[in-house]
Order: C-alpha cells, then structure tokens, then sequence
C-alpha cells in the first residue's frame, strides 16, 4: 500500500518537471524505480526528477500517460500547484450573455442546464441605474466562510488559492451552502445525471459526481495543471474573462495579456462584497463603455 | 376468580400502589396508542428508505432552500429537550418543592427529545453512511463539530440525571411487584445496581444528583446557544444576528414549558394521578409559562425591531416577507397565537386550570414548531445576489410527502420514548421524600437540598 502511494506521488511530482512535449506522453516513476517494490528490468530510459537528477528508469515501469485529462487523486488534490496564485478578473463591460462559458461549464463538470456552477446574472444596482450581466462563479475566497463551517474538512483552500470539495468525504450537511454569501455551491440532490462516468474520482473535477454531495465552481485545476485556461475562459466569444497568476501579476483573457495590478488599477476593479470579508479572488470591471448594448436575453437564453 | 394484577403486587402504601399501578397493568388505550404511534413511525420509515434510494431529491429543498424543516424540526427538538434542565437544574437549585413530582416527566422529554434531535439530523444528511466522517475528520472549527460534542454531552448528562432520579424506584420496583414477566423483574434486578436504600447510598446519590444539577444548566444553555449559532454564524437575513443565542434559549424554555403541561395533562388523566399531579401544579407551570413567555417576548421584540426600522437589503425583504409576504399568515399566528394569546390569557387564574391550559399549551407548541420553520427557511430565500436561471422548483419550498412522514414519524419516535419510558418506570417519585431519608444522619445534606 505504501508503495503505491509513494508510486502515484512521484509520478505526479515527476510529471510537474517534464515539459509538455513528448515527454507528456509517457510517465515514469523516478524515486520508486530504485526502491524495493518492483522488479528489475534490461531496458532504461533517463529521466528528469523533481530534484533536477537524471535518474534511469526501467521502461517497465514507464506507462502510457492517459489520465491526464484527469485532475489529481484527493490526498494530492489539497495541495495546489505549487508557486501559483490563481485569480480572475471579469470584465463587465464586455459581457452579453453569451452562455457560451455557462455551456462550456456545464459539459465538461458533466452538469445539467437547470442547476449551472456559473449563473449569468441580470443585475441592476438600483433603479434609474443601467442593467447589466454579471457572470459569476465561485469566488474562490481567501477567507473562505465555507472552508470554516465543515466538520470534516471536505472542502478546503488550497496554496494555489484554489476551494476544492472533496466530494469522498462530503457528509452532505450543506453547511457551506448556508455559509457561502454568494450562492456558488450546488447539490448533488439525486443521483448524477451523466450516468457512470469511468474515470477514477479527483477533487480538481468533482468528477464522477457523487450522490449526497456539494459541488461548485473549481476554476478547473485539472486544465491548470496542464497550463491551459479554464473551460469558461476559452469559451468566452468576447474576452470577458481573463485569468492568471496573482504572483506573476498577469492575466489573460486568451486574445491578450495583460497586467494584473495595471487591468486592476486602470478600469476600477473591485471584488463582489467586499464589506463581507471574504477576500474574493475573482476580480469584477465595472460595466462602463460597454461594448454591446443591454439586451433582456435571458428569456430567449433559457428557452433554447 | 384471582385478584386483578394491580393487586397481586405488595405494595406498602397507597401511594406505591397508584404509581406503579400503570407498570403491572396494561390498558387498551395504551396498546391502541403504541399501536398508532408505530404505523406512523412505519410510514416515516417507508419515506426515508425512498430518500434513501433516491436521495434527497425525494424532498422540496433545493440549492437555495437547502435547509428545510428536517433542520427546523431537529432545532424544535433542541428547544424542548431544554426542559430538562429548567426542572432538574433551575427549579430544583432554586428550592421550588412543587416541581419535584414533574423532575422525571421533564427528564423522560428532555432525552427523548435530544435522541430524535440526534435521529433528524441524521436524516438530514446527504450522506449518512459517512456519519463517522464527523468523527474520524473531526474539524473544531466548524460550529456543527461544537454542536455534536455538546448534544452528545447533554444526552449523557440528562440520561444520568433520569437514572439517578430514578434508582431509588427501581429499587423498589424491584421489590414490590413481584407478580410481573421474568424480563421485567431481571431489568429492575439489574438497573437497581444493589441498590439497599442505605443512608450512605442515599448521600451519595444526593451529592452526585446536586452536581449534575449544577453541570446540566451551562450545558443546556449551550446546546441551543451552539445550534443558533449554526445560523448566527453566516450571513443570512434573520440570521446573522448577535440576538439569536438568548433569543433561541428564551423560546426554547418557553416551548419546554408548554410541552411538560401537554405530558401532565395525559399522564394524569390516563395514569390517574389526580392526587399527585394536581390543580395547583398546572396553576403554579401556567404562572412559570406567563414569565417565560415575557422573556421570550422581549427578546422577540429585539430581533425583529432593529432590522424592521432599518429594513437594509435583503434583511428588509426578508422582514417583509415576514409581515406582510407570503409567510404573513405563518408568521402572525406564530407571533400572536403562540406567544401573545398565551402571554395574555394566563395572566387569568380560570385560563390556568388543567384544561384551559393544556389547549393553550397545545398553540404554544404548534407556534414554537412554525417559528423554527420561519427562522430556517424564508431566510434562505433571500440570497444576496439574485435567484436567476435555474429549474422552477428552486424558487419556493413547500416540503414534500416524504419530509412530512419522516417529521411526522419523528414526532411519533418522541412520543414512543416517552410512553415507554413512563410505562417502565414510576413517573413519580415514589416515596415522597425517598432522598431525605439520610435526614437523620446528616441533616446538613437535608438543608443543601430541602
């Protein structure tokens, strides 16, 4: 049992140093090559660990990647990507309810159109005030109210900023629902609707989805730790959404990139509530020369 | 022809007699009633095996009433089972010698309460076959971990309380009915625990009856603190709120009260014990009801004036919805026919009779259960950001069939306990003063505790 562990650990630790080209379509296990668990093998490849040694490993024990796509086990999940701190920024100005980021969402969380992780909401700060939409996921908090009120420690902040669930470990008190200002979790109220998913269960996904438990918005670390950007990101026709690294001081909404502390300072940014204390890590930019007028497509939107 | 069973027993007095007459002799009216009480509790179980199977889809909550009357119903339960500690704790430390014939009914509710609190919130879960997550991920942190620490410690506490109480009948269950099932006469052999009505046990049982009296009152104080504070901690209209903790105790003795005189009106019209629960008991607990009920008021008037003069943002809504939306009708009947009615008519000795009331205790009740439904649900449906885009039956919440079964099956599980309890145990004590019989040994223990 332990060497399994320590086997999926070093693979993963391993998989984190090797670059993204050919490399990433094999995976090796480093330390554990030389350890007692396995058997000898003729064949060897050299390999980069995470310390930077060239280590040899035996091909035997070098497997065809295929989980890739696939977040990280729950024990590794909790950690976050290491020197990372994951923020967003939505442009108000930009957005006309597109959904194309609700869609985007929905089929790769494996969700149905009647309980979204993201809602686009209608808001209008008071009457003789322009309407606009407000895209809004989980914010992500640094202050998290929902990681403080569960017993168990099923969801839980992460280094890299990132508010997972566990959904293994999620005793489905709803808790977090009741202590989440901004309504961003959802319910597993029945059984899951995609059916049996045949992927083995990560936190960075919430996939399969489990029956009993709490869901939301994970600014899809699964992608992150291949170095793309989130489903809703890529989506967005009109570049709404930008993401990035808070210690880099950059986001990018796909088209460009930009400086974080400069899209922050330049347009106004502002966080969603700040008077709760929470600390979101999703950035708002006031809806001010808008790129597209104002139009009711709610209606139309959740009809088709 | 042989003597009926009540006779059949040696009882040394009259008194022994009338209470444990009920133990020995069964009525049909108890067996129709346990009869009742377990097709319900059979249907509350049908409901929760199909949210069993199918999860909680089966109820009306939805992702942002999340919480529906399972949490209300186990908040109801935390309420009542405060009652406990009022009669053994408050009234005991304070000397008022009326309330001892009452001390067990009120620790029969008080556990009987706590357990379905425990059962409901059980049924809450998503995920009850991860209960052992709560313990084996135990967070301190979370207000729901201090919850479960300090309801377990209550059930202890209470159990003991009860038990302690009544050992000394036990004991003599164990000696004067002698004509009863082999069970029976090995369950009171065992639960006397040798039990010889030695002074020096008796002094013993005293001191460790006083401690827990002590002990019990922080404790209960806390389990209803500790469950408002499950609301008070987050950010919701109606529950974000520094009042709820005194608010919460205040309503829950109040609620208390009224279900200990609904319990002396049946124990003594179908035990039959005129003589030892009698028409000043029910004046003396309707004049205990009048001054709960005012503390309840002033505190009521404090959650609600502030946010109802300010009527800030969604705490506004949420008060609108209140006095004048939909939960109008719930909410005025609450506020006026369990609280201000019942304030006012108990002020009059005639309302005061057994009666009278008993049917007031019966509104009290039923306003105490609705305003757990007021405090839980609408505060839920008044989210910061708006309710949009999502499947119809997100936007209301009007519990399903299988949440009624299981309350009602919960209600039912609570009158079961106690019944059996009652028809177990003697429900009054029976020697008058069975403590002080260390009087002559050690008077200064007869002064501690009058």
């Amino acid at each position: 049992m332990e060497c399994n562990n320590q086997k999926k650990d070093s693979r993963r630790k391993f998989l984190k140093n090797i670059s993204t080209g050919t490399a990433a379509a094999v995976t090796g296990i480093a330390f554990y090559s030389l350890s007692s668990c396995e058997d000898p093998s003729e064949e060897k490849t050299t390999l980069l660990t995470t310390d930077g040694n060239l280590v040899q490993v035996p091909n035997s024990e070098i497997e065809k990647m295929e989980h890739l796509h696939q977040g990280a086990p729950p024990a590794e999940a909790r950690q976050g990507i290491p020197g990372k701190k994951f923020v967003m920024v939505v442009d108000l100005s930009k957005c006309k309810n597109a959904r194309k980021c609700v869609n985007a969402c929905d089929k790769h969380h494996n969700l149905t159109p009647d309980r979204p992780y993201i809602k686009v909401l209608q808001m209008q700060d008071n009457e003789k005030s322009a309407p606009y939409w407000m895209p809004k996921k989980c914010f992500q908090c640094d202050n998290p109210p929902c990681v403080k009120v569960c017993p168990v420690g099923a969801t839980f902040k992460r280094t890299d900023g990132i508010v997972l669930i566990d959904n293994e470990r999620c005793i489905g008190c709803r808790f977090c629902m009741a202590a989440c200002p901004y309504s961003a979790r959802v319910f597993n109220w029945g059984a899951p609707p995609e059916g049996k998913l045949d992927v083995p269960y990560s936190p960075e996904t919430s996939l399969p989805s489990k029956i009993g438990t709490v869901a939301k918005c994970d600014f899809c670390p699964d992608l992150l730790r291949q170095n793309k950007l989130p489903h809703c990101v890529t989506a967005c026709p009109n570049g709404v959404i930008y993401f990035g690294d808070e210690l880099d001081d950059t986001v990018t909404n796909g088209e460009e990139t930009v400086r974080l502390s400069t899209l922050l300072k330049d347009k106004a940014g502002y966080r969603y509530m700040e008077e709760l204390g929470t600390k979101p890590r999703v950035y708002y930019l006031p809806p001010v020369n808008r790129m597209f007028p104002f139009e009711d497509t709610m209606k139309e939107n959740t009809e088709s | 022809m042989t003597k009926p069973i009540i006779e059949q027993q040696k009882y040394e007095t009259k008194r022994e007699k009338d209470v444990l007459k009920h133990i020995v002799s069964t009525s049909l009216s108890y067996k129709l009633w346990m009869a009742f009480l377990l097709i319900v509790i059979l249907f509350g179980m049908y409901g929760y095996y199909r949210q069993l199977r199918y999860g909680l889809e089966v109820t009306a909550m939805r992702d942002y009433t999340s919480w529906g009357i399972y949490i209300s119903n186990f908040v109801f339960f935390v309420a009542i089972s405060l009652v406990g500690s009022l009669f053994s704790s408050i009234l005991k430390l304070n000397k008022n010698e009326w309330s001892r014939p009452l001390r067990r009914v009120s620790e029969i509710i008080a556990i009987s309460a706590i357990i379905c609190a425990v059962v409901i919130i059980i049924v809450d879960m998503g995920r009850p076959d991860r209960f052992f997550n709560v313990i084996k991920y135990f967070r301190i942190q979370s207000p729901i971990i201090w919850d479960v620490t300090i309801i377990s410690t209550y059930l202890v506490i209470s159990l003991l309380l009860y038990y302690i109480s009544i050992l000394p009948d036990i004991a003599l269950c164990r000696d004067r009915l002698t004509e009863i099932p082999k069970w029976k006469k090995s369950m009171y052999r065992i639960l006397a625990i040798n039990w010889t009505y030695q002074p020096k046990q008796a002094t013993m049982l005293k001191k460790v009856s006083t401690i827990l009296a002590i002990a019990v009152l922080p404790v209960a104080f806390a389990i209803h603190t500790v469950t408002s504070w499950l609301f008070a901690t987050t950010w919701r209209p109606g529950w974000d709120s520094t009042n709820l903790g005194p608010y919460f105790v205040s309503g829950a003795f109040m609620a208390g009260a009224a279900v200990i005189i609904i319990a002396m009106y049946f124990i003594r019209k179908h035990l039959k014990l005129k003589e030892y629960i009698t028409v000043i008991h029910f004046d003396n607990m309707g004049k205990l009801l009048v001054l709960l009920s005012l503390v309840y008021l002033y505190f009521n008037i404090n959650e609600y004036l502030g946010p109802a003069f300010k009527m800030v943002g969604v705490e506004g809504e949420h008060i609108t919805e209140l006095f004048t939306g939909k939960y109008a009708a719930m909410y005025w009947f609450v506020q006026i026919g369990g609280l201000i009615l019942p304030l006012f008519l108990l002020m009059f000795k005639i309302f005061r009779r057994p009666l009278p009331l008993f049917i007031i205790s019966i509104f009290v009740i039923l306003g105490a259960w609705f305003k757990r439904f007021l405090i839980v649900i609408p505060s839920l449906q008044h989210p910061y950001l708006p309710i949009q885009g999502v499947d119809e039956s997100y936007l209301h919440y009007d519990p399903s069939m299988e949440e009624w079964l299981i309350t009602l099956a919960s209600f039912a599980w609570l009158l079961f306990i106690i019944t059996v309890l009652i028809k177990l145990f003697p429900v009054i004590p029976i020697k008058a003063e069975t403590l002080t019989t260390e009087a002559n040994v050690e008077p200064k223990t007869l002064e501690d505790e009058g």
